[in-house]
């Protein structure tokens, strides 16, 4: 398939010679969050405090994984509505985000972000959960233990084939 | 009169549940398949192509065919001749439920729900509650239909309380404006299902059961077979596509069932499901 590859963490040129549409092949890592992670992240930059991981430059695989059988690295793990985490989107970006990985539509305010900031959002097709697990080659809880699935992980993926949704 | 333990629905419940959870069905599966034969641009294939090959996967591996192992739902039809004895568990709701709990463990399924949906929103950690529709019938059987339920599609679904005077303009543009709505949150393709008619709650339930109707059946009435093809039709105009890549793949079928009415009511209710379509059927 033709598809470019990506290595994460991205950095600004990468960023700059993508295109919507285009079928990219992500290797790198990156870190899951949905709903509650994001939550309490917007709680800690309202606060001041630091994100529980250096976030400058790093993406966010909107996700939260079924348990691993024994054995496996990771259950079976598609992405999740990126629409709500809309929200909080901007804020992220803005404290150096640079990608995002997820499935729908995203707002006008994030779309604008990332314009401004130079961040690149990705979809993966949603529901491809089982298949997508074979690109995750290492899961480790980095934060939010407590959430269960929504904590969250660092995966190092690799050959995860994604299409880029906007920028 | 016939005698159902505890403990077969239990056992019911949970390989029901790990049958839906594991193994699509092969209409969606033949679904999908021409769908692919039909769409030319490469995204709309490839969302496709991944779609197929992680149903292989998931039932090779029995593994979740999404990490949304969904909310279950369950109906059950309790024939009147057949009485439910007791088991270490309980009666008949609690078997169900431990079903759904065994299967929740059994089958590594995620843990999906929140207690109080304001407030704490503190997860259940064994995706407890099921939610149960139960009816009793004639006969001496026990029928279960199971319905795992994933919240990425639920969320797209909508109940509308129109007018008689919108008549079936006014039901068929709600029913592709909310797909409409829905973009590619609801993993596409879709199978819509709808209901028309009966009191607020009712209307919502038959939604909900129509979208495990076999996908390629053909609705028995020719009035609702026309608008069905007609919704499908136009909801596929939509271009949304598979996984929202664009395509001519939204849905793969839309599935209408009606009730009686009130003379002063058109109730019609959208509710959305992924390709992820899971549901399995089976009786004691
Ligand atoms: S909508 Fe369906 S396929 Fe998509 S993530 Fe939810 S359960 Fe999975």
């Amino acid at each position: 398939m033709n598809a470019i590859d990506i290595a994460l963490p991205l950095c600004a040129q990468t960023v700059a010679a993508l295109n919507p549409g285009d079928i990219v092949r992500i290797g790198g890592p990156v870190y899951t969050a949905r709903d509650a992670a994001h939550r309490r992240m917007a709680e800690s930059l309202v606060r001041g405090e630091p994100l529980p991981f250096a976030i400058a430059g790093q993406t966010i695989y909107y996700a939260g994984p079924a348990p691993a059988r024994p054995g496996q690295i990771i259950g079976p793990c598609g992405p999740t509505t990126s629409a709500r985490m809309d929200a909080y989107t901007p804020q992220l970006i803005k404290a150096g985000l640079r990608g995002m990985i997820g499935k729908g539509e995203r707002s006008d305010a994030v779309r604008e972000a990332m314009r401004e900031y130079g961040a690149v959002y990705f979809g993966v097709v949603g529901g491809a959960a089982a298949l997508i697990a074979r690109c995750v080659k290492r899961c480790e809880i980095v934060a939010y233990e407590d959430l269960g699935t929504e904590a969250i992980r660092r995966l190092e993926l690799e050959g995860l084939i994604a299409i880029v949704l906007g920028k | 009169m016939r005698i159902i333990r505890a403990n077969e629905i239990l056992e019911l419940t949970r390989r029901l549940i790990l049958d839906a959870e594991f193994n699509i069905g092969v209409d969606v599966r033949a679904a999908l398949e021409a769908a692919l034969k039909r769409e030319t641009a490469q995204p709309a294939r490839l969302a496709l192509e991944q779609i197929l090959e992680n149903q292989r996967i998931a039932s090779e591996e029995r593994t979740p065919l999404c990490q949304d192992t969904g909310m279950i739902v369950a109906f059950v039809e309790l024939g009147q001749d057949a009485r439910v004895e007791s088991d270490a568990e309980g009666g008949f709701e609690e078997a169900i439920q431990a079903g759904a709990r065994a299967a929740f463990y059994g089958g590594y399924l995620r843990a999906s729900v929140v207690d109080d949906p304001l407030f704490e929103r503190a997860n259940t950690r064994d995706n407890s509650p099921a939610v149960i529709h139960a009816r009793i019938v004639g006969g001496d059987r026990l029928r279960m239909l199971v319905m795992p339920k994933g919240f990425g599609s639920e969320n797209m679904s909508a109940i509308r309380m129109l007018p008689p005077s919108a008549g079936r303009e006014g039901a068929a543009d709600f029913i592709v404006d909310t797909v409409r709505r829905a973009g590619s949150k609801p993993c596409p393709p879709t199978i819509v299902g709808v209901g028309i008619g009966g009191t607020f709650e009712q209307c919502a339930l038959i939604a909900k059961k129509a979208t495990a109707r076999r996908v390629g059946s053909v609705h028995p009435d020719p009035r609702y077979a026309a608008l069905e093809d007609e919704c499908l039709a136009r909801v596929n105009a939509l271009g949304i596509g598979p996984a929202g890549y664009g395509g001519f793949t939204t849905s793969l079928a839309v599935h209408i069932d009606h009730a009686p009415t009130h003379i002063a009511g058109m109730p019609v209710a959208v509710n959305i499901v992924c390709h992820a379509s899971r549901h399995a059927e089976g009786y004691i």
